[in-house]
């Protein structure tokens, strides 16, 4: 179930080796998750695992590599790049032989573009930004502070910004600001409307929701037409 | 998600009931209960600042409105009547 894998080198740097959580029995179908970011990660987290067991018992492989810098891995968050992102699951691809991606919210932004699948309720940069710097601005209130959105933007396109206790450089601020995600050919959407009922990225206490892993599940299912196991 | 701006007292409360019960993982019917002084930011302690982003940038989605740093305030937070009175206001600035 717990595998690493090992990035490239990139950019003069080595690569680092990386957790991934995998359903992995050498099946046809093999799906390349790329989870939601940050907060909304955590709060997805049981959702995202409960697809893939669901996928699993449909005769599907999945493989969700921790994205550089967050959960497991050991290289600095704040040194992590849209670019570098992008590549790291481009690679992760590759090494670990997926045949489709399902990307999860901010996930779609870096999902290969060469591999076949869905974007899940798929979020935009400059919302996922505006988010983070509100709670942000909202809690600094709180704390008597006065904090302006226009202010922390040009901090963090300059310098950088820790966001709901996520360091995220300047270099990632500043590309995030106008990432929106592309569907690749042979990916498509897959709206939230479709999935029926709440968001769950939307619960404050992280929950879950079983029948829409479920329906999630069995729309990829079905997308593939995988023969019944 | 965008709703119709003229959407009706009935359909704004129902929406931004609805919303809270999305946010706060509660039934309809628990959302149902909220009244204009049911207390929301400071009061319910699952809804922290994140959360609380996360509602108002849901409620511009929804809405189809645009909230400002300015707009947020402890008064629009605090309770229902407060959140429902500013969204009724930002739909219809007259």
């Amino acid at each position: 179930m717990i595998f690493t894998w090992n990035t490239p080198a990139r950019d003069g740097k080595d690569g680092s080796e990386e957790m991934l959580l995998a359903f992995d029995r050498g099946r046809p179908v093999r799906v390349l998750v790329c989870p939601a970011w940050f907060d909304e990660a955590n709060k997805l987290r049981r959702f995202t695992v409960e697809v893939m067991r669901r996928l699993d018992s449909a005769g599907i492989d999945s493989l969700l590599p921790d994205l550089p810098g967050c959960n497991e891995s050991m290289v600095p968050l704040a040194e992590q790049t849209l670019e570098g992102w992008r590549s790291t699951m481009a690679a992760a691809a590759g090494a670990l032989r997926a045949t489709h991606v399902l990307a999860i919210r901010a996930g779609a932004l870096v999902a290969p573009e060469g591999l076949p699948g869905w974007h899940y309720a798929a979020q935009s940069g400059p919302k996922l930004l505006r988010g983070m710097i509100r709670a942000r601005t909202i809690a600094a209130r709180e704390a008597g502070i006065f904090e302006t959105s226009e202010d922390l933007m040009a901090q963090g396109r300059a310098a950088g910004l820790v966001l709901g206790g996520w360091s995220i450089g300047g270099a990632m601020f500043a590309a995030l600001e106008s990432a929106e995600p592309a569907l690749g050919p042979g990916q498509s959407d897959i709206a939230q409307s479709t999935v029926g009922g709440p968001g769950p990225w939307l619960r404050a206490e992280p929950g879950e929701d079983a029948g829409q892993a479920g329906r999630l599940a069995a729309l990829i299912d079905e997308s593939v037409g995988n023969p019944a196991p | 998600m965008t709703i119709s701006h003229d959407l009706d007292e009935a359909g704004l409360d129902r929406e931004l009931k609805g919303l809270i019960a999305d946010v706060l993982g509660l039934d309809p019917a628990q959302a149902e209960a909220f009244g204009p002084e049911s207390g929301l930011f400071g009061h319910l302690p699952e809804l922290d600042s994140m959360a609380v982003a996360g509602l108002l940038t849901e409620m511009e989605d929804r809405l189809g409105i645009v909230i400002e740093d300015d707009d947020v305030d402890g008064e629009m937070l605090e309770t229902y009547g407060g959140l429902l009175a500013f969204a009724k206001a930002k739909l219809d600035p007259r």
